[in-house]
């Protein structure tokens, strides 16, 4: 699986996303040998890029056309236990076993 | 003998292979496991060959585009980029700009352990481009690319990058409505000065929020869409001045002005869309070690993040601070060309980026006249520092781009223009800096005092 984080020219913000999402997981306990986490810019948004994807609400927007079931939409990208809550609800679907 | 000493100092003076040393260092220290370490050093390794080789692909257009402006008007015309000068610059200072960010990090742990600025600065690429700046413009002094010139870039750049953050602190506190994220940009004095200005001159009821800001634009956050567009302009413009003559028989081999014009205009977006990849690849490993190194070593730091956190506060704010941004820096621009001077092109991501947050800085402090009066403010210093900077660049100087933010034009015109005075004053100078930072620290201790009686309050 999958996950991308997005931002505008995906250097900073979504790298940050990245690193969180990635320390969620750890606090989640999920094994992850199968999970790859990425980041990129808007640019590289496409259904084929990833199979779930994190951005900021104000880049709603530029994945409006992605399933949305997919896209999880951070109404804070620095706010974790909202972060936290999205990916325990992505584990849940994928039935990936957490804390 | 001979052999093992170019074989060292070839490793030491390739870029390319002391970021992939610095990210494996980094891998190490986090007790990574063999091939993740492989994986990490081998990818910011060809990182940083990936940048070199969009830096080629921007110099592709630029040099096109120098000698366009050049027959057209008569005058050097420089587009501020930080993507495409960093690019262009690392050709030639990579190692110096690897060493300087690598010390600049120690700088701003030890900073942020020992003083009471407690930002961490976290935004990689920024750290990139402001160790490049300094390495630029300290071996532009004069000085010779050694040790003491890499500690003392060190200095400067780590301990600018621990003291932007506070001056944008009590703005963040405003817009977040919280302490615990500080702000890592570049932009920092001009969000600064954009809050000033929306406190003394702005309406702080009239918040820009309440507006209905029509949503059709935002195709416009796509960075190769928007710089094309705006590069497209550009080019086409001087093409249709330059004449298809000059165009088809100097520049193009024949192939239509027009035609050439929009393809050097993609070719731009292309150069920075390759660099942002380098980039991304260099900073994977390197910022995460960063990040988990310092945190372990300073408890209760405040990590300085990316201009984008705070646009989710402000998102009519940043559209409103990016057309005002924008329009200023375009009639900046024939003022310039009214002037003779050099000529400044509007960079539609610098405006983008610090335009809007400058915006968002307004609106947090002044409302709808805040926002708008901070981004114009900010919109001047991005548009007409450049003009500033060059002289101070060395062989930079006649490029066709320039550092394009705050944070990079205003310290970097104090240290080049202290180097006129000779190396001792750029020491001097520097190591002033530090104590000041230092000393200055001593007396935050009544404010870190207040913050946490409102927090026990709160």
């Amino acid at each position: 699986m999958k996950i991308a984080a997005v931002c505008q020219s995906g250097l900073g913000s979504s790298f940050m996303i990245q690193m969180n999402i990635e320390s969620v997981l750890k606090d989640e306990g999920v094994d992850t040998d199968n999970i790859e986490v990425t980041h990129f810019d808007t640019g590289g948004l496409n259904i084929n890029a990833a199979d779930y994807f994190f951005l900021g609400s104000d880049l709603a927007e530029q994945a409006s056309d992605l399933p949305q079931e997919r896209v999880f939409v951070l109404q804070s990208i620095i706010d974790k236990s909202e972060l936290q809550e999205k990916i325990n609800t992505l584990l849940d679907k994928e039935g990936i076993k957490h804390n | 003998m001979q052999a093992v000493i170019n074989f060292i100092v070839s490793i030491v003076s390739t870029p390319a292979i002391l970021v992939g040393l610095i990210a494996m260092l980094g891998l190490a220290l986090q007790k990574k496991p063999g091939t993740k370490t492989l994986e990490g050093t081998i990818k910011t390794f060809v990182g940083f060959l990936v940048l070199t080789g969009g830096a080629g692909i921007l110099q592709g257009a630029l040099t096109p585009f120098a000698s366009m402006f050049k027959f057209a008007l008569h005058v050097q015309g420089v587009v501020p980029s930080n993507e495409a000068v960093v690019a262009i610059a690392l050709q030639q200072y990579g190692t110096t700009t690897a060493l300087i960010m690598f010390v600049g990090m120690v700088v701003n742990v030890l900073l942020a352990r020992f003083t009471k600025f407690k930002y961490i600065f976290l935004t990689g690429q920024a750290m990139l481009y402001v160790s490049c700046l300094t390495a630029v413009i300290l071996i532009s002094t004069g000085m010779k690319a050694n040790g003491w010139t890499i500690i003392l870039g060190g200095l400067f750049e780590g301990t600018l990058l621990t003291v932007t953050p506070a001056l944008c602190q009590p703005f963040m506190r405003k817009i977040t409505g919280g302490d615990n994220v500080a702000m890592g940009h570049t932009g920092n004095i001009g969000y600064a000065t954009a809050g000033l200005m929306g406190k003394w001159f702005g309406n702080a009821k009239k918040s820009t929020e309440d507006i209905n800001f029509p949503k059709g634009l935002s195709f416009l956050r796509d960075s190769t869409v928007s710089i094309t567009l705006v590069m497209a302009i550009v080019y086409l413009v001087l093409a249709i001045v330059s004449g298809p003559h000059f165009i088809e028989t100097k520049l193009s081999s024949g192939t239509n002005f027009l035609v050439y014009a929009i393809t050097q205009a993609g070719t731009f977006a292309a150069g920075f869309y390759v660099v942002l990849a380098g980039v991304r690849m260099i900073l994977g490993e390197i910022v995460p070690a960063f990040q988990g190194i310092a945190t372990k070593l300073v408890p209760n730091a405040k990590p300085a993040l990316d201009v984008p956190i705070i646009f989710p506060y402000g998102q009519n704010a940043l559209l409103i601070g990016f057309f005002v941004s924008f329009i200023v820096g375009t009639l900046s621009m024939f003022a310039m060309i009214g002037m003779g001077t050099t000529v400044i092109i509007p960079g539609v991501v610098g405006h983008f980026f610090c335009g809007g947050a400058a915006g968002i800085y307004g609106n947090a402090t002044g409302g709808r006249r805040g926002a708008i009066i901070g981004s114009a403010v900010n919109s001047l210093l991005i548009s007409w520092l450049p003009l500033f900077i060059l002289p101070v660049l060395g062989g930079l100087k006649l490029a066709a781009s320039t550092f394009a933010d705050t944070d990079y034009l205003i310290p970097g015109i104090l240290l080049g223009n202290l180097g006129s005075f000779g190396q001792v004053a750029v020491t001097g100078g520097i190591i002033a800096f530090v104590l000041i930072v230092i000393v200055w620290s001593f007396f935050l201790k009544d404010s870190s005092k207040k913050s946490d009686s409102q927090k026990a309050q709160g």
